[in-house]
Protein backbone atom coordinates (compact mmCIF):
# COMPACT_ATOMS: atom_id res chain seq x y z
CA UNK A 1 0.00 0.00 0.00
CA UNK A 2 2.70 2.29 0.62
CA UNK A 3 6.05 2.53 -1.62
CA UNK A 4 4.86 -0.69 -3.36
CA UNK A 5 1.79 0.98 -4.30
CA UNK A 6 3.47 4.00 -5.17
CA UNK A 7 5.30 1.81 -7.44
CA UNK A 8 2.74 -0.37 -8.96
CA UNK A 9 0.37 2.69 -9.48
CA UNK A 10 3.70 4.07 -11.74
CA UNK A 11 4.01 0.75 -13.55
CA UNK A 12 0.08 1.04 -14.34
CA UNK A 13 0.40 4.56 -15.44
CA UNK A 14 3.34 3.00 -18.25
CA UNK A 15 1.22 0.17 -19.27
CA UNK A 16 -1.34 2.63 -20.11
CA UNK A 17 1.20 4.81 -21.54
CA UNK A 18 2.37 2.38 -23.85
CA UNK A 19 -0.77 1.14 -24.90
CA UNK A 20 -2.06 4.97 -26.17
CA UNK A 21 1.46 5.55 -27.37
CA UNK A 22 1.89 2.53 -29.40
CA UNK A 23 -1.62 3.81 -31.51
CA UNK A 24 0.09 7.44 -31.89
CA UNK A 25 3.04 5.79 -33.30
CA UNK A 26 1.21 4.01 -35.69
CA UNK A 27 -1.08 6.99 -36.92
CA UNK A 28 1.91 8.64 -37.32
CA UNK A 29 4.09 6.34 -39.31
CA UNK A 30 1.42 6.49 -41.27
CA UNK A 31 1.29 10.49 -41.83
CA UNK A 32 4.81 10.16 -42.37
CA UNK A 33 4.62 7.63 -45.32
CA UNK A 34 2.63 9.88 -47.00
CA UNK A 35 4.27 12.84 -46.24
CA UNK A 36 7.10 11.62 -47.40
CA UNK A 37 6.10 10.95 -50.94
CA UNK A 38 4.07 13.64 -51.69
CA UNK A 39 4.65 16.31 -48.97
CA UNK A 40 1.11 16.10 -48.08
CA UNK A 41 0.09 16.08 -44.51
CA UNK A 42 -3.05 13.42 -44.93
CA UNK A 43 -6.28 14.81 -42.73
CA UNK A 44 -8.05 11.04 -43.62
CA UNK A 45 -5.32 9.10 -41.69
CA UNK A 46 -7.88 8.93 -38.51
CA UNK A 47 -10.61 7.68 -40.60
CA UNK A 48 -8.39 4.78 -42.13
CA UNK A 49 -8.08 4.35 -38.06
CA UNK A 50 -11.57 4.46 -37.61
CA UNK A 51 -12.42 2.55 -40.65
CA UNK A 52 -10.01 -0.43 -39.73
CA UNK A 53 -11.99 -0.31 -36.37
CA UNK A 54 -15.45 -0.22 -37.41
CA UNK A 55 -14.63 -3.19 -40.70
CA UNK A 56 -13.14 -5.82 -37.77
CA UNK A 57 -16.28 -4.92 -35.12
CA UNK A 58 -18.57 -5.90 -38.63
CA UNK A 59 -16.30 -8.90 -39.65
CA UNK A 60 -15.91 -10.73 -35.65
CA UNK A 61 -18.58 -9.47 -33.79
CA UNK A 62 -21.56 -9.58 -36.53
CA UNK A 63 -19.86 -11.77 -39.40
CA UNK A 64 -18.21 -14.08 -36.89
CA UNK A 65 -14.85 -14.21 -38.29
CA UNK A 66 -11.93 -15.95 -36.99
CA UNK A 67 -9.46 -13.11 -35.56
CA UNK A 68 -6.58 -13.48 -38.06
CA UNK A 69 -8.82 -13.49 -40.77
CA UNK A 70 -10.69 -10.87 -40.02
CA UNK A 71 -7.53 -8.89 -39.40
CA UNK A 72 -6.06 -9.84 -42.80
CA UNK A 73 -9.88 -8.75 -44.73
CA UNK A 74 -9.90 -5.53 -42.65
CA UNK A 75 -6.35 -4.04 -43.59
CA UNK A 76 -6.85 -5.23 -47.19
CA UNK A 77 -10.34 -3.25 -47.40
CA UNK A 78 -8.37 0.02 -45.98
CA UNK A 79 -5.39 -0.39 -47.90
CA UNK A 80 -8.02 -0.27 -50.90
CA UNK A 81 -9.74 2.53 -49.32
CA UNK A 82 -6.46 3.96 -49.14
CA UNK A 83 -5.69 3.23 -53.20
CA UNK A 84 -8.99 4.37 -54.06
CA UNK A 85 -8.71 7.41 -52.71
CA UNK A 86 -5.22 8.43 -54.35
CA UNK A 87 -6.38 7.55 -57.51
CA UNK A 88 -9.55 9.14 -57.07
CA UNK A 89 -9.01 12.57 -55.67
CA UNK A 90 -5.11 12.84 -55.37
CA UNK A 91 -3.79 11.72 -58.66
CA UNK A 92 -5.65 13.10 -61.22
CA UNK A 93 -5.40 16.73 -60.35
CA UNK A 94 -3.64 18.55 -62.68
CA UNK A 95 -1.87 21.26 -61.33
CA UNK A 96 -1.39 19.52 -57.43
CA UNK A 97 0.09 21.84 -55.20
CA UNK A 98 0.72 21.12 -51.76
CA UNK A 99 -2.29 22.89 -50.51
CA UNK A 100 -4.91 21.95 -52.54
CA UNK A 101 -3.79 17.91 -52.06
CA UNK A 102 -4.22 19.10 -48.47
CA UNK A 103 -7.64 20.25 -48.50
CA UNK A 104 -8.67 17.73 -50.81
CA UNK A 105 -7.55 15.23 -48.27
CA UNK A 106 -9.60 17.30 -45.50
CA UNK A 107 -12.81 16.70 -48.16
CA UNK A 108 -11.97 12.91 -48.59
CA UNK A 109 -11.71 12.25 -44.45
CA UNK A 110 -15.33 14.37 -43.64
CA UNK A 111 -16.60 11.58 -47.29
CA UNK A 112 -15.39 8.80 -45.12
CA UNK A 113 -16.53 10.12 -41.67
CA UNK A 114 -20.09 10.30 -43.28
CA UNK A 115 -20.26 7.04 -45.17
CA UNK A 116 -19.12 5.50 -41.78
CA UNK A 117 -21.93 7.63 -39.93
CA UNK A 118 -24.01 5.91 -42.78
CA UNK A 119 -23.27 2.46 -42.50
CA UNK A 120 -22.16 1.96 -39.09
CA UNK A 121 -24.50 3.88 -37.34
CA UNK A 122 -23.57 6.81 -34.35
CA UNK A 123 -22.89 4.52 -31.54
CA UNK A 124 -19.46 2.90 -30.16
CA UNK A 125 -18.88 -0.53 -31.05
CA UNK A 126 -17.96 -3.41 -28.84
CA UNK A 127 -15.20 -5.73 -29.85
CA UNK A 128 -14.00 -8.99 -28.72
CA UNK A 129 -10.45 -8.88 -27.17
CA UNK A 130 -7.92 -10.60 -29.12
CA UNK A 131 -7.19 -13.35 -26.23
CA UNK A 132 -8.58 -13.60 -22.50
CA UNK A 133 -10.39 -10.25 -21.32
CA UNK A 134 -8.93 -11.33 -18.19
CA UNK A 135 -6.23 -8.79 -16.30
CA UNK A 136 -3.02 -10.38 -14.52
CA UNK A 137 -0.88 -8.70 -11.95
CA UNK A 138 3.11 -7.60 -12.78
CA UNK A 139 4.50 -6.20 -9.65
CA UNK A 140 1.11 -5.01 -8.58
CA UNK A 141 -0.18 -3.23 -11.92
CA UNK A 142 -3.16 -4.91 -13.56
CA UNK A 143 -2.60 -5.73 -16.67
CA UNK A 144 -5.02 -6.55 -19.94
CA UNK A 145 -3.48 -9.20 -22.19
CA UNK A 146 -4.83 -6.59 -25.11
CA UNK A 147 -2.45 -4.30 -23.80
CA UNK A 148 0.49 -6.96 -24.84
CA UNK A 149 -1.51 -7.39 -28.26
CA UNK A 150 -0.89 -3.50 -28.88
CA UNK A 151 2.49 -3.11 -27.73
CA UNK A 152 3.42 -6.69 -29.41
CA UNK A 153 2.01 -5.62 -32.78
CA UNK A 154 3.66 -2.22 -32.67
CA UNK A 155 6.86 -4.19 -32.74
CA UNK A 156 6.49 -6.39 -35.43
CA UNK A 157 5.01 -3.79 -37.73
CA UNK A 158 7.96 -1.61 -36.81
CA UNK A 159 10.44 -4.60 -37.71
CA UNK A 160 8.60 -5.16 -40.71
CA UNK A 161 8.50 -1.26 -41.56
CA UNK A 162 12.22 -1.45 -41.08
CA UNK A 163 12.64 -4.54 -43.44
CA UNK A 164 10.30 -3.22 -46.22
CA UNK A 165 12.17 0.28 -46.44
CA UNK A 166 15.82 -0.88 -46.61
CA UNK A 167 15.91 -4.92 -47.67
CA UNK A 168 13.34 -4.24 -50.07
CA UNK A 169 13.31 -3.17 -54.04
CA UNK A 170 10.25 -1.66 -54.12
CA UNK A 171 10.66 0.00 -50.38
CA UNK A 172 14.36 1.50 -51.30
CA UNK A 173 12.21 2.97 -54.58
CA UNK A 174 9.27 4.69 -52.20
CA UNK A 175 12.66 6.05 -50.72
CA UNK A 176 14.44 7.12 -53.55
CA UNK A 177 11.47 8.80 -54.62
CA UNK A 178 10.81 10.40 -51.38
CA UNK A 179 14.60 11.34 -51.37
CA UNK A 180 14.61 12.65 -55.19
CA UNK A 181 11.73 12.59 -57.09
CA UNK A 182 13.35 13.04 -60.72
CA UNK A 183 16.65 11.29 -59.70
CA UNK A 184 14.10 8.34 -58.74
CA UNK A 185 12.02 8.71 -62.15
CA UNK A 186 15.47 8.73 -64.34
CA UNK A 187 16.21 5.19 -62.81
CA UNK A 188 12.61 3.87 -64.11
CA UNK A 189 10.61 4.33 -61.35
CA UNK A 190 7.50 5.25 -61.37
CA UNK A 191 6.91 7.99 -59.01
CA UNK A 192 2.99 8.20 -59.06
CA UNK A 193 2.89 4.16 -58.49
CA UNK A 194 4.90 4.64 -55.30
CA UNK A 195 2.34 7.38 -54.03
CA UNK A 196 -0.39 5.41 -54.61
CA UNK A 197 1.59 2.34 -52.57
CA UNK A 198 2.14 5.08 -50.29
CA UNK A 199 -1.32 5.36 -49.57
CA UNK A 200 -1.98 2.14 -49.37
CA UNK A 201 0.93 1.14 -46.61
CA UNK A 202 -0.71 4.32 -44.76
CA UNK A 203 -3.59 3.06 -45.03
CA UNK A 204 -3.17 -0.54 -43.84
CA UNK A 205 -0.63 0.97 -40.47
CA UNK A 206 -4.07 2.96 -39.90
CA UNK A 207 -6.26 0.17 -40.22
CA UNK A 208 -3.99 -1.87 -37.63
CA UNK A 209 -3.84 0.68 -35.43
CA UNK A 210 -7.95 1.11 -35.53
CA UNK A 211 -7.96 -3.20 -35.37
CA UNK A 212 -5.82 -3.14 -32.02
CA UNK A 213 -7.54 -0.67 -30.33
CA UNK A 214 -11.00 -0.86 -30.47
CA UNK A 215 -11.84 -3.73 -28.12
CA UNK A 216 -10.29 -1.02 -25.42
CA UNK A 217 -11.87 2.14 -26.71
CA UNK A 218 -14.98 0.92 -28.69
CA UNK A 219 -14.80 2.22 -31.89
CA UNK A 220 -17.64 5.44 -33.46
CA UNK A 221 -17.52 7.05 -36.67
CA UNK A 222 -16.16 10.10 -35.03
CA UNK A 223 -12.68 9.06 -33.26
CA UNK A 224 -10.62 9.88 -36.81
CA UNK A 225 -10.54 13.57 -35.44
CA UNK A 226 -8.58 12.91 -32.41
CA UNK A 227 -6.60 10.18 -33.12
CA UNK A 228 -5.40 11.97 -36.26
CA UNK A 229 -4.82 14.79 -33.85
CA UNK A 230 -2.76 12.66 -31.81
CA UNK A 231 -0.85 10.79 -34.00
CA UNK A 232 -0.06 13.99 -36.19
CA UNK A 233 1.29 15.39 -32.56
CA UNK A 234 3.77 12.52 -32.34
CA UNK A 235 4.43 12.81 -36.58
CA UNK A 236 5.73 16.95 -35.39
CA UNK A 237 7.74 15.75 -31.90
CA UNK A 238 9.29 13.20 -33.83
CA UNK A 239 10.05 15.05 -36.63
CA UNK A 240 7.66 14.75 -40.16
CA UNK A 241 8.68 12.38 -42.40
CA UNK A 242 10.77 10.56 -39.52
CA UNK A 243 9.08 7.22 -38.88
CA UNK A 244 11.49 5.81 -36.24
CA UNK A 245 11.55 9.78 -34.85
CA UNK A 246 8.18 9.06 -34.89
CA UNK A 247 7.80 5.75 -32.65
CA UNK A 248 10.09 7.14 -30.60
CA UNK A 249 7.68 10.03 -30.21
CA UNK A 250 4.20 8.37 -30.27
CA UNK A 251 5.28 6.44 -27.27
CA UNK A 252 6.70 9.18 -24.90
CA UNK A 253 3.58 11.14 -25.93
CA UNK A 254 1.37 8.17 -24.78
CA UNK A 255 3.62 7.78 -21.70
CA UNK A 256 3.28 11.65 -20.64
CA UNK A 257 -0.22 11.78 -21.37
CA UNK A 258 -0.50 8.50 -18.75
CA UNK A 259 1.51 9.72 -16.12
CA UNK A 260 0.33 13.49 -16.64
CA UNK A 261 -3.40 11.81 -16.36
CA UNK A 262 -2.46 9.48 -13.36
CA UNK A 263 -0.78 12.13 -11.43
CA UNK A 264 -2.12 15.32 -12.32
CA UNK A 265 -5.57 14.86 -13.87
CA UNK A 266 -7.06 13.05 -16.48
CA UNK A 267 -9.53 16.29 -17.44
CA UNK A 268 -6.30 17.55 -19.18
CA UNK A 269 -5.23 14.21 -20.70
CA UNK A 270 -6.07 14.58 -24.11
CA UNK A 271 -4.88 18.80 -24.13
CA UNK A 272 -1.66 17.03 -22.78
CA UNK A 273 -0.69 15.90 -26.41
CA UNK A 274 -0.98 18.88 -27.67
CA UNK A 275 0.79 21.07 -25.37
CA UNK A 276 3.53 18.50 -25.86
CA UNK A 277 3.49 19.09 -29.38
CA UNK A 278 3.41 23.16 -29.06
CA UNK A 279 6.16 23.50 -26.45
CA UNK A 280 8.35 21.53 -28.90
CA UNK A 281 7.39 23.62 -32.08
CA UNK A 282 8.52 26.02 -30.15
CA UNK A 283 11.83 25.31 -29.14
CA UNK A 284 12.91 23.06 -31.68
CA UNK A 285 10.48 23.48 -34.72
CA UNK A 286 11.91 20.54 -36.86
CA UNK A 287 11.26 18.02 -33.66
CA UNK A 288 13.10 15.91 -31.37
CA UNK A 289 14.89 13.90 -33.99
CA UNK A 290 14.89 15.93 -36.64
CA UNK A 291 17.24 18.53 -37.46
CA UNK A 292 16.96 21.03 -40.05
CA UNK A 293 19.50 18.93 -42.20
CA UNK A 294 17.26 16.25 -42.01
CA UNK A 295 13.77 17.32 -42.95
CA UNK A 296 15.33 18.76 -45.97
CA UNK A 297 16.27 14.92 -46.55
CA UNK A 298 13.26 12.88 -46.04
CA UNK A 299 13.61 9.93 -45.62
CA UNK A 300 11.36 7.06 -44.06
CA UNK B 1 18.86 8.05 -83.42
CA UNK B 2 17.31 10.93 -82.04
CA UNK B 3 15.64 14.05 -83.34
CA UNK B 4 14.18 17.36 -81.98
CA UNK B 5 12.10 18.73 -84.03
CA UNK B 6 11.10 22.98 -83.59
CA UNK B 7 11.16 22.03 -79.39
CA UNK B 8 8.99 24.61 -77.48
CA UNK B 9 9.76 24.40 -73.82
CA UNK B 10 8.16 26.63 -70.72
CA UNK B 11 8.62 27.55 -67.25
CA UNK B 12 5.35 28.97 -66.50
CA UNK B 13 5.36 31.78 -68.80
CA UNK B 14 8.67 31.82 -69.54
CA UNK B 15 9.50 30.27 -73.15
CA UNK B 16 13.07 28.84 -72.29
CA UNK B 17 13.20 26.44 -75.96
CA UNK B 18 12.35 28.45 -79.06
CA UNK B 19 12.24 26.21 -81.96
CA UNK B 20 15.16 23.47 -81.07
CA UNK B 21 16.21 21.34 -83.58
CA UNK B 22 18.75 19.28 -83.32
CA UNK B 23 19.59 15.38 -83.91
CA UNK B 24 22.27 12.75 -82.87
CA UNK B 25 23.45 9.77 -85.06
CA UNK B 26 24.05 6.22 -83.67
CA UNK B 27 27.17 5.93 -82.08
CA UNK B 28 27.75 9.40 -82.05
CA UNK B 29 29.02 11.90 -79.24
CA UNK B 30 27.34 15.14 -80.07
CA UNK B 31 28.18 18.26 -77.35
CA UNK B 32 25.40 21.10 -76.45
CA UNK B 33 27.76 24.02 -75.20
CA UNK B 34 26.31 27.34 -73.80
CA UNK B 35 26.17 30.01 -71.36
CA UNK B 36 24.43 29.56 -68.29
CA UNK B 37 21.25 29.57 -68.53
CA UNK B 38 21.35 29.44 -72.26
CA UNK B 39 18.77 26.59 -71.88
CA UNK B 40 21.07 23.05 -72.03
CA UNK B 41 19.41 21.87 -68.83
CA UNK B 42 16.31 22.06 -70.28
CA UNK B 43 16.82 20.83 -73.54
CA UNK B 44 18.08 17.65 -71.74
CA UNK B 45 15.03 17.60 -69.46
CA UNK B 46 12.37 17.60 -72.17
CA UNK B 47 14.48 14.79 -73.70
CA UNK B 48 14.41 12.34 -70.68
CA UNK B 49 10.61 13.40 -70.26
CA UNK B 50 11.37 15.21 -66.98
CA UNK B 51 9.64 18.47 -68.35
CA UNK B 52 7.35 18.39 -70.72
CA UNK B 53 7.36 19.88 -74.08
CA UNK B 54 4.85 22.11 -75.37
CA UNK B 55 5.42 22.17 -78.93
CA UNK B 56 7.24 20.18 -81.27
CA UNK B 57 8.33 16.80 -81.70
CA UNK B 58 10.78 14.81 -80.52
CA UNK B 59 11.80 11.05 -82.05
CA UNK B 60 14.12 8.25 -80.60
CA UNK B 61 14.87 5.43 -83.14
CA UNK B 62 12.37 6.32 -85.37
CA UNK B 63 9.00 6.18 -82.74
CA UNK B 64 7.75 9.85 -81.70
CA UNK B 65 7.95 10.10 -78.30
CA UNK B 66 7.14 13.54 -76.94
CA UNK B 67 5.65 13.73 -73.92
CA UNK B 68 6.31 10.20 -72.91
CA UNK B 69 7.33 10.22 -69.05
CA UNK B 70 10.97 9.83 -67.89
CA UNK B 71 10.01 6.53 -66.59
CA UNK B 72 9.15 4.73 -69.55
CA UNK B 73 11.89 6.45 -71.57
CA UNK B 74 14.32 4.72 -69.61
CA UNK B 75 12.72 1.91 -70.52
CA UNK B 76 13.42 2.73 -73.83
CA UNK B 77 16.90 2.83 -73.64
CA UNK B 78 17.23 6.72 -72.88
CA UNK B 79 19.01 7.80 -69.51
CA UNK B 80 19.94 11.24 -68.47
CA UNK B 81 22.81 11.82 -65.49
CA UNK B 82 20.81 14.88 -64.14
CA UNK B 83 23.31 17.91 -63.56
CA UNK B 84 24.45 18.19 -60.15
CA UNK B 85 24.93 14.50 -59.13
CA UNK B 86 21.33 13.88 -58.13
CA UNK B 87 22.32 10.60 -56.07
CA UNK B 88 19.76 9.29 -53.10
CA UNK B 89 22.62 10.94 -51.11
CA UNK B 90 21.40 9.48 -47.71
CA UNK B 91 21.73 5.63 -49.31
CA UNK B 92 24.81 4.02 -49.26
CA UNK B 93 27.08 3.75 -52.94
CA UNK B 94 25.89 -0.44 -53.13
CA UNK B 95 22.41 0.60 -52.90
CA UNK B 96 22.22 3.74 -55.21
CA UNK B 97 23.48 0.92 -57.64
CA UNK B 98 21.19 -1.43 -57.05
CA UNK B 99 18.45 1.31 -57.34
CA UNK B 100 20.02 2.48 -60.86
CA UNK B 101 18.83 -1.23 -61.81
CA UNK B 102 15.66 -1.71 -60.51
CA UNK B 103 14.69 -2.32 -63.99
CA UNK B 104 17.00 -5.21 -64.93
CA UNK B 105 15.91 -6.82 -61.73
CA UNK B 106 12.26 -6.53 -62.61
CA UNK B 107 13.10 -7.60 -65.55
CA UNK B 108 15.42 -9.95 -65.31
CA UNK B 109 16.21 -10.73 -61.81
CA UNK B 110 18.66 -9.97 -58.61
CA UNK B 111 21.76 -12.04 -60.54
CA UNK B 112 21.95 -10.01 -63.59
CA UNK B 113 21.33 -6.89 -61.19
CA UNK B 114 24.40 -8.08 -59.17
CA UNK B 115 26.30 -8.68 -62.38
CA UNK B 116 25.86 -5.11 -63.96
CA UNK B 117 26.96 -3.66 -60.38
CA UNK B 118 29.96 -5.68 -60.99
CA UNK B 119 30.21 -4.39 -64.04
CA UNK B 120 30.17 -0.56 -62.97
CA UNK B 121 32.72 -1.90 -60.49
CA UNK B 122 35.05 -2.66 -62.68
CA UNK B 123 34.54 0.61 -64.69
CA UNK B 124 34.71 2.64 -61.37
CA UNK B 125 36.73 0.49 -59.27
CA UNK B 126 36.69 3.63 -56.62
CA UNK B 127 33.07 2.94 -56.39
CA UNK B 128 33.82 -0.88 -55.15
CA UNK B 129 35.75 0.49 -52.59
CA UNK B 130 32.89 2.81 -51.03
CA UNK B 131 30.08 0.60 -51.79
CA UNK B 132 29.06 0.73 -48.22
CA UNK B 133 29.37 4.46 -47.47
CA UNK B 134 26.85 6.76 -48.05
CA UNK B 135 26.50 8.32 -50.76
CA UNK B 136 26.71 11.73 -49.73
CA UNK B 137 29.98 10.92 -48.21
CA UNK B 138 31.79 10.65 -51.21
CA UNK B 139 33.64 13.43 -52.84
CA UNK B 140 32.46 15.28 -56.04
CA UNK B 141 34.24 13.14 -58.72
CA UNK B 142 33.25 10.23 -57.14
CA UNK B 143 29.95 10.86 -56.66
CA UNK B 144 29.60 11.82 -60.55
CA UNK B 145 31.25 8.53 -61.16
CA UNK B 146 28.19 7.32 -58.87
CA UNK B 147 25.86 9.23 -60.75
CA UNK B 148 27.25 7.94 -64.59
CA UNK B 149 26.98 4.25 -62.91
CA UNK B 150 23.31 4.89 -62.33
CA UNK B 151 22.72 6.00 -65.28
CA UNK B 152 24.62 2.93 -67.23
CA UNK B 153 22.98 0.52 -64.99
CA UNK B 154 20.28 1.48 -67.11
CA UNK B 155 21.57 -0.42 -69.99
CA UNK B 156 20.93 3.11 -72.46
CA UNK B 157 21.12 3.34 -76.16
CA UNK B 158 21.58 7.01 -76.12
CA UNK B 159 23.26 8.40 -72.76
CA UNK B 160 22.33 12.09 -71.90
CA UNK B 161 24.91 13.83 -69.85
CA UNK B 162 24.63 16.85 -67.71
CA UNK B 163 27.65 18.87 -67.44
CA UNK B 164 29.83 15.92 -65.78
CA UNK B 165 32.70 18.35 -65.00
CA UNK B 166 30.92 20.95 -63.11
CA UNK B 167 32.86 21.38 -60.18
CA UNK B 168 35.91 18.64 -60.65
CA UNK B 169 39.40 19.29 -61.06
CA UNK B 170 40.72 19.01 -64.11
CA UNK B 171 42.49 15.73 -63.87
CA UNK B 172 39.19 14.30 -62.58
CA UNK B 173 37.44 15.36 -65.95
CA UNK B 174 39.93 14.11 -67.92
CA UNK B 175 39.48 10.69 -66.24
CA UNK B 176 35.59 10.75 -66.70
CA UNK B 177 36.11 11.79 -69.97
CA UNK B 178 38.70 9.02 -70.64
CA UNK B 179 35.52 6.63 -69.27
CA UNK B 180 33.15 7.91 -71.09
CA UNK B 181 35.24 7.42 -74.71
CA UNK B 182 36.05 3.95 -73.45
CA UNK B 183 32.41 3.08 -72.83
CA UNK B 184 31.81 4.22 -76.62
CA UNK B 185 34.55 1.75 -77.73
CA UNK B 186 33.19 -0.93 -75.84
CA UNK B 187 29.57 -0.56 -76.89
CA UNK B 188 27.18 1.24 -79.30
CA UNK B 189 26.58 3.92 -76.98
CA UNK B 190 24.96 6.77 -78.33
CA UNK B 191 25.98 10.35 -76.59
CA UNK B 192 24.45 13.90 -75.86
CA UNK B 193 26.79 15.62 -73.60
CA UNK B 194 25.81 18.93 -72.31
CA UNK B 195 29.17 21.24 -71.31
CA UNK B 196 30.39 24.71 -69.89
CA UNK B 197 33.91 23.08 -70.39
CA UNK B 198 33.68 23.24 -74.10
CA UNK B 199 37.43 22.61 -74.46
CA UNK B 200 37.11 19.07 -72.91
CA UNK B 201 33.34 18.53 -74.70
CA UNK B 202 34.77 19.01 -78.30
CA UNK B 203 37.95 16.79 -77.94
CA UNK B 204 35.69 13.57 -77.03
CA UNK B 205 32.40 15.25 -79.63
CA UNK B 206 32.73 14.36 -83.02
CA UNK B 207 29.49 16.97 -83.44
CA UNK B 208 28.95 19.71 -81.35
CA UNK B 209 25.55 22.25 -81.15
CA UNK B 210 25.92 26.19 -79.40
CA UNK B 211 23.01 27.66 -77.43
CA UNK B 212 21.97 30.92 -76.98
CA UNK B 213 19.24 31.87 -74.65
CA UNK B 214 16.76 29.43 -76.15
CA UNK B 215 18.36 29.26 -79.30
CA UNK B 216 20.59 26.94 -81.29
CA UNK B 217 22.94 29.21 -82.81
CA UNK B 218 25.44 27.11 -84.35
CA UNK B 219 26.03 23.35 -85.77
CA UNK B 220 29.56 21.89 -86.89
CA UNK B 221 31.58 19.53 -86.69
CA UNK B 222 33.94 19.86 -82.93
CA UNK B 223 37.26 20.51 -84.61
CA UNK B 224 35.63 23.43 -86.84
CA UNK B 225 33.89 24.30 -83.39
CA UNK B 226 37.04 24.42 -81.93
CA UNK B 227 38.92 26.54 -84.40
CA UNK B 228 35.47 28.75 -84.72
CA UNK B 229 36.56 31.94 -83.96
CA UNK B 230 33.42 32.94 -82.12
CA UNK B 231 33.58 29.95 -80.08
CA UNK B 232 37.32 30.63 -79.30
CA UNK B 233 36.34 33.59 -77.82
CA UNK B 234 33.10 32.79 -75.99
CA UNK B 235 34.75 30.40 -74.42
CA UNK B 236 38.64 31.63 -73.95
CA UNK B 237 37.09 34.18 -71.83
CA UNK B 238 35.08 31.99 -69.63
CA UNK B 239 38.68 30.11 -69.01
CA UNK B 240 40.82 32.93 -68.31
CA UNK B 241 37.81 34.28 -65.71
CA UNK B 242 38.16 31.12 -64.37
CA UNK B 243 42.32 30.97 -64.15
CA UNK B 244 41.61 34.82 -62.32
CA UNK B 245 39.32 33.30 -59.46
CA UNK B 246 42.10 31.10 -58.76
N1 LIG C 1 12.42 25.26 -62.54
C1 LIG C 1 12.53 26.43 -63.23
N2 LIG C 1 11.59 27.38 -63.08
C2 LIG C 1 11.67 28.55 -63.77
N3 LIG C 1 12.65 28.84 -64.60
C3 LIG C 1 13.63 27.95 -64.79
C4 LIG C 1 13.61 26.69 -64.11
N4 LIG C 1 14.70 25.99 -64.49
C5 LIG C 1 15.35 26.77 -65.36
N5 LIG C 1 14.72 27.95 -65.56
C6 LIG C 1 15.15 29.02 -66.45
O1 LIG C 1 15.27 28.52 -67.74
C7 LIG C 1 16.42 29.04 -68.38
C8 LIG C 1 17.28 27.92 -68.90
O2 LIG C 1 17.75 27.16 -67.79
P1 LIG C 1 18.64 25.88 -67.96
O3 LIG C 1 18.79 25.28 -66.62
O4 LIG C 1 18.10 25.02 -69.03
O5 LIG C 1 20.03 26.50 -68.42
P2 LIG C 1 21.43 25.82 -68.63
O6 LIG C 1 21.83 26.12 -70.01
O7 LIG C 1 21.39 24.41 -68.24
O8 LIG C 1 22.34 26.63 -67.63
P3 LIG C 1 23.58 26.15 -66.74
O9 LIG C 1 24.74 26.07 -67.64
O10 LIG C 1 23.74 27.23 -65.74
O11 LIG C 1 23.21 24.85 -66.15
C9 LIG C 1 17.10 29.93 -67.35
O12 LIG C 1 16.77 31.26 -67.66
C10 LIG C 1 16.50 29.53 -66.05
O13 LIG C 1 16.40 30.63 -65.19
MG1 LIG D 1 22.27 23.32 -66.80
Amino acid sequence: MNTGGGFSDFLQFIFMGLQRGSIYALVAMGFNIIYNSTGLINFAQGEFVVLGGLMMVTLTMTLSLPMPVAFVITVLFVMIMGILMERLTINPVKSPSVMRLIIITIAVSIIIKGLAMIFWGKESHFMRHFSSEETFEIFGATILPQTLWIIGILVLVVICFILFFNYTMTGKSMRACAINRDAARLTGINDRNMVMLSFALSAGIGAIAGIIITPIIQMDYARGALLGLKGFGAAVVGGLGNSLGAVVAGILLGVIEALGGGYISSHYMDAMALLIMLVVLFIRPSGIFGSVEASRLKEF
Amino acid sequence: MLRLVNVNSYYGLVHVLKNVSLHVDKGETVTLIGANGAGKTTTLRSISGLHSVKEGKIEFEGNDITGLRAEKLVRLGIAQVPEGRQIFRPMTVFENLELGGNLIFKMHGKKQMKAGIDEMFDLFPILKERQEQYAGTLSGGEQQMLAIAMALMCRPRLLLLDEPSMGLAPLIVKEIFKTISRLKEDSDLTVLLVEQNANAALKIADRGYVMETGKIILEEEANALMKNQEVKRAYLGKDQREIWEK
